[in-house]
């Protein structure tokens, strides 16, 4: 008997058909839907003048990638990205794990905070979006909440919509930050949760600070955790958009706050797209900064853990 | 209903692709079981017993062979149609659902003529609880139960189509010791009152022994022996029947036959008349020693074992790999400060074996 | 950490604030009449005289119910294709023993790794070339089925021990029979979670409907809210837009409360699946 018991079966051409059959759609529609374009995309990116309309292009190469590449709303969009990337992914997962040594250190109200915490994972992002925009921005009528609060402290009321580069940037980190902050949460509490409770209670008996229990037990435990947060973190935050259009709204290149998806669903419809060609070009791009990233952040998680 | 398996041979794909030869599971197979028997497949965990039973219930199909229930070849016919029950080690009961639907859930697969209405269900499924006493739990989940009454469950669920077999894959493994003691009796008496012939894998030499009117030792996916419990106890046809069979088990010596003569070490322990000389492996039950402070078997005394009636005598021979247990009335007189014990063999419980072979060479 | 209790919830509570702010000022605001609100250069944190108007005008004067209910079709429509191609799905990769069973599963995984953003450009496309553009047919399609569910399912339907199946076998249970009797019945809990998490995602989704609608008629709920914020109301009717954001956000949020355990050990689940 095989290890895994698994019956030869009395009808084994029925079972063939039967397998593939209850396979059938889902293959369908990956096929359709993930598989074909997957390779469509590589292609479209290397067809040169693409035109949706006649279904003609002028030739193969790198083409797009050099248009996408020169075209400043492409080299904004990135350089926004990383603005975004680089401000979110580091608040956000700190943030994050000192509300989550908090939440693991009481016990009392813990189930309504984690309750609470989890919110914005349940909420829209288009419609909380608005919300955050009329806090932040500043009209002819009224400063805006967040205005008033600082003007307590003698800071002169900004706009934050319609305002300085900085400050809009601002606003969508925040914004990110809100948004991504509940999933981190969630995960880091069940993983400070899954440390097994023997290694605190030595670690009291050999008189251990909990300052030093922190840095030699918990954080090593929760390291794989932490890496996996920021790995998502910046996959996530590198194909940010939504959030954009919820504070800016569809038109980010006017509002100089476009991202890198932006600029790929900006190329494939609406007001300057019909280039698909350009949007998969720029797409690949993104795929391929993403796919570098990931790398590195591989590299050196496993070093960080080697070292431990 | 009588069941006969006839030169039946199970090869598996081997898991290594290069070897297309495959890993054999039953080899040339062939018992008849006789109708209303209850009968124990008894061998050693991967000795093919369960692969037996699952074609036997037409789970798996035999690569050669037949197999027979009655006078019809049920060899290809898929196993809803052959009217058999199956209960396994671990109850199998759909966790979802109460002991009622557990038990009405086979009769639901009923079509065209055998189709019930909902009362004749109802009225078999009380029945069969009825058979198994666990009317009482109709409406409880599987859950909510102790091993044996689910096991009770899976067999009533087994028993409500009217099984021509009753098949059972280790029923009693996972219940704990007083447990199974009580559920093997139980199944006993279910087997009886309803006169199915059942076929019951185990790997538990005890239980089998306790539970069957015949025993079907294998091993290595060919058949040993088949006989009564008592039968195969008394006279197992090669070692390893002898060693598999019996608690504390059988004590193995390495000796020789020379002249009508059975020797262990330099000493002649019995006569043995129509052996031919040769070397040979003696098995002795530990029942099969009387002590005897003549006798002419000289062991190294270990310790002893004081049972109650009886006491356990640890001893160790330069002829025998392991220790030797004998066990011997607590009236006989053992010296326990002496280094040495001496035994006389009880020839009717002394076996010899072919050293090749390892088959049973008899003698009178 | 000996850090005093008091200071750990006076922290946790600010962060239950900065959450929680959002939520309230939109309820808040979505009561206040057009004129208190517009007459507050200072915004109050009560609304003084509480008005349903906005309510009223956001069902009144700009489609959302109708976005509501494409949502609800939308939402219904996906989730029930996808729960049930799932199901076959991942029962034949733990059940059925085929040919190239393991080949195509390892297929699937790899399928997990690719974004979203390199398949729809593709797929704006084909939906485009099929003439589906603003109709459900285009909405849905695509997302009629998910990887990592039909991983995570088929993690779960491995958990039923085969001798259930074998059981069934022996009794003459078809393998439908079997596969809806027993073990959907068994892995229920993980199928609710996945379609609680298919429910989120659909409510919320904004991209491929922005894409593939641009007839209002055929607008979600996110589509809406942002063709509001852009046209809706005469420009800064900040109110009635308000109220229209409380009636997208409140079916999630009681969803939400309803399976929260469900739903947080789900998302758990997600994001130990890297």
């Amino acid at each position: 008997m095989s290890s895994r018991k698994e019956l030869s079966g009395v009808n084994s051409v029925k079972t063939q058909v039967r397998g593939w059959l209850y396979l059938l759609p889902a293959l369908l529609f990956l096929g359709a839907f993930m598989v074909y374009p997957l390779i469509d995309v590589f292609v479209y990116s290397f067809e040169e003048g693409f035109n949706s309309a006649s279904q003609t292009s002028f030739g193969t190469g790198f083409y797009n990638y050099m248009y996408v590449l020169r075209d400043p709303y492409f080299i904004k969009a990135v350089k926004n990205t990383f603005i975004l990337v680089i401000i979110t992914v580091p608040v956000s997962t700190g943030l994050s794990l000192l509300i989550s040594l908090g939440l693991s250190s009481i016990q009392k109200f813990r189930n309504w905070f984690q309750t609470i915490f989890f919110l914005p994972y349940v909420t829209n992002t288009l419609a909380v979006g608005l919300v955050f925009m009329i806090l932040f921005r500043k009209t002819p009528y009224t400063d805006g909440l967040v205005n008033l609060i600082l003007g307590k402290f003698g800071v002169s009321p900004i706009d934050f919509i319609d305002g300085p580069y900085w400050a809009k940037m601002m606003v969508l980190s925040i914004y990110v930050i809100w948004i991504v902050m509940p999933f981190k949460i969630l995960i880091l509490t069940s993983a400070i949760a899954s440390v097994p409770e023997v290694y605190y209670k030595s670690a009291k008996i050999d008189g251990a600070s909990s300052w030093r229990v922190f840095w030699r037990i918990t954080l090593p435990v929760i390291s794989p955790m932490i890496f996996y947060l920021v790995i998502t973190g910046f996959i996530g935050a590198f194909k940010a958009y939504s959030d954009a259009v919820a504070i800016f709204g569809v038109n980010l290149n006017a509002a100089d706050m476009n991202t890198i998806v932006g600029y790929v669903y900006d190329m494939l419809y609406g007001d300057g797209g019909g280039y698909p060609s350009y949007a998969s070009a720029a797409a690949i791009i993104l795929f391929a900064i993403v796919l570098t990233i990931t790398v590195i952040n591989l590299i050196v998680s496993r070093k960080a853990t080697d070292n431990t | 209903m009588n069941v006969k398996i006839d030169n039946v041979t199970k090869v598996f794909p081997s898991r290594d692709k290069k070897d297309k030869t495959g890993v054999v599971a039953v080899r040339d197979f062939t018992i008849d079981i006789p109708d209303g028997e209850l009968v124990c497949l008894l061998g050693p965990s991967g000795c093919g017993k369960s692969t037996l039973l699952y074609m036997i219930c037409g789970l798996e199909s035999p690569t050669e062979g037949k197999i027979f229930f009655g006078d019809s070849d049920v060899t290809d016919l898929p196993s809803e149609k052959r009217g058999v029950g199956l209960v396994f080690q671990n109850y199998a009961l759909y966790p979802h659902m109460t002991v009622r639907q557990n038990i009405r859930f086979p009769l639901e697969n009923l079509k065209g003529a055998d189709k019930l209405t909902k009362e004749q269900m109802e009225e078999k499924v009380v029945e069969a609880a009825k058979i198994v006493q666990i009317d009482g739990l109709l409406d409880r989940k599987p859950g909510q139960m102790s091993g044996g009454q689910q096991q009770r469950v899976a067999i009533a669920r087994a028993l409500v189509k009217m099984p021509k077999v009753l098949l059972m894959d280790e029923p009693l493994s996972n219940l704990d010791a007083r447990l199974r003691l009580q559920t093997r009796e139980e199944i006993r008496r279910i087997q009886r009152h309803t006169g199915i012939t059942t076929i019951f894998v185990t790997h538990d030499q005890e239980e089998a022994m306790s539970i069957s009117d015949r025993i079907v030792v294998m091993k290595d996916g060919v058949l040993h022996q088949i006989g009564k419990p008592q039968e195969v106890y008394d006279d197992p046809q090669n070692l390893f029947v002898a060693c598999f069979l019996g608690t504390p088990a059988v004590n193995v010596f390495e000796g020789e036959v020379k002249r009508g003569g059975l020797y262990i070490g330099n000493q002649k322990v019995l006569d043995v008349e129509g052996v031919s000389d040769r070397p040979v492996y003696v098995g002795v039950r530990p029942e099969g020693f009387i002590a005897d402070p003549n006798g002419n078997l000289t062991c190294d005394l270990n310790g002893i074992d004081v049972m109650g009636r009886d006491i356990s005598v640890v001893c160790s021979h330069k002829s025998s790999e392991n220790v030797i247990r004998a066990i011997i009335s607590a009236e006989s007189e053992v010296d326990r400060e002496c280094k040495t014990v001496k035994f006389n063999l009880k020839p009717h419980k002394t076996y010899l074996f072919d050293k090749e072979t390892e088959e049973r060479i008899k003698f009178s | 950490m000996k850090i005093k209790k008091p200071i750990i919830y006076f922290l946790l509570t600010i962060w239950a604030i900065i959450v929680l702010f959002p939520f309230y000022w939109m309820v808040l605001t979505s009561f206040k009449s057009y004129a208190s609100y517009a007459g507050e250069r200072i915004p109050r944190f009560i609304a003084t005289n509480p008005t349903f108007e906005n309510y009223s005008s956001a069902f009144m004067s700009v489609p959302l119910a109708n976005y509501f209910s494409n949502t609800l079709i939308f939402t219904v429509v996906t989730t029930g294709l996808m729960v049930a191609i799932i199901i076959f799905a991942a029962y034949a990769f733990a059940r059925i023993n085929f040919k190239g069973r393991n080949l195509m599963f390892v297929a699937i995984l790899a399928l997990m790794m690719i974004p979203n953003e390199l398949v729809v450009i593709t797929n704006f496309v084909t939906i485009t070339d099929l003439n589906l553009r603003n109709s459900f047919t285009g909405l849905i399609l695509p997302s009629v089925t998910s990887v990592f569910y039909i991983y995570l399912l088929k993690e779960n339907f491995e958990q039923v021990p085969d001798e259930l199946y074998y059981a069934a076998k022996v009794d003459g249970t078809s393998d439908l029979k079997y596969l809806f009797k027993v073990m959907v019945p068994i892995c229920r809990p993980t199928i609710i979670t996945v379609i609680i998490l298919k429910v989120i995602e659909c409510w919320n989704s904004y991209v491929w409907p922005r894409l593939i609608t641009d007839d209002p008629k055929y607008f979600l709920v996110s589509n809406g809210i942002q063709e509001i914020r852009e046209n809706g109301f005469g420009r800064d009717n900040i109110p009635a837009m308000m109220a229209a954001v409380v009636a997208v956000s409140v079916p999630l949020i009681v969803l939400f409360l309803i399976f929260r355990k469900k739903i947080m050990a789900g998302v758990s689940r997600e994001g130990i699946k890297g």
